[in-house]
């Protein structure tokens, strides 16, 4: 446990800017959703004569009036691409930033396997998203209850386990991406988790990028599907969950047999 | 058993040369040397022996066990100090020593506060603030903390000043005495000759000789040198002649009482009979392929 608790130690600061940035977000679009929603219907005519940047957002599905409608699709943006972003750097340097520092030499020259050092820094991963979404749960619930709506739990706690699920896959990838790093990575998490944020604008846009929901993890976090259908896809969900162990496990082979310099 | 069984070890990184085929044996509670310069191989065998690198061929052994196969047992035993040292950002040195207490499994408080008096360093201090000399010290600690069985030093002075040098070979001969072998990697090469029992050679990866450092030193052969004539022709043992307006320069391991008839017959204002030097011994190797220290020619 020694490593994971460094590892927590070391990555405290960042972790709870992130989690404060989005859980103040979060916050404010609930907070305002009251004063928003006598507007909302000029909003939702605006929105429809955009064609395509509509679909893309799937607010052409979504109801801007109702609570969830409008939480769907700022949650959307929020929660999803912030946690996207902190998951993806979070796992991206785990590994590789112990050969940038340099410390890997210390870390490595003390009595700790390597599968125990790729677990311990994985677990502290894990717990830091799961935190993460925890606290952010919270603080979105209880804005709700703040502004008088009654909660709608079952949508709510679907999206948010959508995200969670979304930042542990991207979280698991570029943890395994950073095994076979050894210098700057920061660049390499932001650009994978845009590059999938996009993907999914993409295939909203059009039925011939469909596919491209199979591969981005957006594509299971969906607003709009999540409502209409009250689940998860599950399919692309166990596509996700495939990615996620196949990067775990690319970490676990690379880092065992790596050189250290 | 050995602390280090080196046996045709070999690392290749790519197409590059790191080391090849090196033979080393270092025994327990030996003091032992490893010198060479920059690029040599040093600290590719070092780490190696580490287990921070996948050797390419060959194998070695700590304790009697395999580096690769066993790396935790090993690690457990040894304490390591990097030539270049880095820590982890935002840590007190006394969080470092935790960390690295706590790595071992080892409450090592009591021997850390003692080490980081010897070595005048504030524990309190955050290691981003420390000099470089500060942050070696602090990996010393880390090092020797534990109380380990063998220390691996990688070029451990630099960064100190002399007065902590000092301090610091004081504590590692305290060390050796008490039963730690030391295995000490650096191109400063009074460091070798003041303190370590035995030594290596590395050169282009290759270990090139291996000996306790009387031997390398060449007990027979000594440095001569007079300022006037003479004729040093006829003396047998004669080796790296160097002959001046002034006079001659030469290692000599031959009869001393030819040396001394020959010097007889000369007209000599001054003669200087010493041993030479280790760095002497260096530079020929390095520079000369060893040829003037072969003793079985001389």
């Amino acid at each position: 446990m020694t490593i994971l608790k460094h590892e927590l130690r070391q990555g405290k600061i960042t972790f709870l800017i992130w989690t404060a940035a989005i859980a103040l977000l979060l916050m404010i679009c609930v907070l305002i959703f009251p004063e928003m929603r006598g507007e909302m219907d000029a909003v939702g005519e605006m929105f429809s004569s955009m064609g395509s940047f509509t679909a893309a957002f799937g607010m052409d599905r979504l109801n801007f009036g109702t609570l969830i409608g409008f939480y769907a699709v700022e949650c959307g943006n929020i929660l999803g691409l912030g946690g996207a972003f902190f998951a993806s750097l979070a796992g991206v340097s785990l590994l590789s930033k112990e050969e940038k520092d340099k410390t890997a030499e210390f870390l490595l020259t003390h009595p700790v396997s390597r599968v125990r050092v790729v677990t311990e820094k994985l677990a502290a991963l894990l717990l830091q998203i799961t935190a993460m979404n925890l606290l952010i749960l919270a603080i979105s619930l209880l804005s709700m209850h703040l502004i008088g709506e009654d909660i709608p739990w079952k949508e709510v706690l679907l999206m948010h386990g959508a995200y969670f699920l979304l930042q542990l896959e991207l979280a698991c990838v570029c943890f395994g991406v950073s095994a076979f790093l050894r210098r700057g990575s920061a660049g390499i998490g932001m650009g994978l988790a845009a590059m999938m944020y996009f993907l999914n604008l993409i295939a909203n846009m059009t039925d011939h990028a469909k596919f491209l929901k199979v591969v981005t993890p957006f594509g299971y976090c969906e607003g709009a599907d999540i409502l209409a259908d009250g689940r998860l896809n599950t399919g692309y969900a166990a596509v996700g969950i495939l990615f996620a162990c196949i990067g775990a496990a690319a970490a676990y082979w690379k880092y065992t047999g790596k050189d250290i310099h | 058993m050995n602390a280090v069984d080196i046996d045709d070890l070999t690392k290749y990184y790519g197409k590059t040369r790191g080391i090849e085929q090196i033979d080393l044996t270092v025994r327990k509670g030996d003091f032992f040397g490893f010198i060479g310069p920059n690029g040599a191989g040093k600290s590719t065998t070092i780490r190696t022996l580490l287990g921070l690198i996948r050797q390419s061929g060959g194998r070695a052994q700590i304790f009697g066990l395999d580096t690769v196969k066993e790396r935790e047992k090993i690690l457990a035993r040894v304490g390591y100090l990097p030539s270049e040292v880095s820590f982890y950002p935002g840590m007190r040195v006394r969080d470092v020593l935790k960390l690295s207490a706590d790595l071992h499994r080892r409450d090592c408080r009591e021997m850390g506060g003692r080490l980081c008096e010897r070595l005048q360093l504030d524990p309190t201090r955050k290691v981003e603030d420390l000099s470089f000399g500060n942050r070696k010290k602090t990996a010393i600690v880390c090092a020797l903390q534990q109380e380990p069985e063998l220390l691996i030093l990688d070029e451990p002075t630099s960064g100190l000043d002399p007065l902590m040098q000092r301090e610091f070979f004081q504590i590692l001969e305290e060390r050796n005495k008490e039963g730690t072998t030391v295995f000490l990697s650096s191109h400063i090469l009074s460091e070798i000759q003041n303190h370590c029992t035995k030594a290596a050679i590395i050169k282009e990866g290759k270990i090139i000789t291996e000996g306790s450092v009387a031997e390398l030193l060449g007990t027979g052969t000594k440095r001569v040198s007079i300022r006037g004539s003479v004729d040093c022709g006829s003396l047998t043992g004669v080796k790296d002649l160097h002959c001046t307006k002034e006079g001659v320069d030469f290692l000599y391991s031959g009869d001393m009482n030819a040396l001394m008839r020959m010097a007889s017959r000369g007209d000599i204002q001054d003669i200087t009979v010493t041993e030479p030097d280790l760095e002497e011994v260096f530079l020929h190797y390095y520079e000369r392929g060893g040829a003037e220290y072969d003793h079985s020619e001389t």
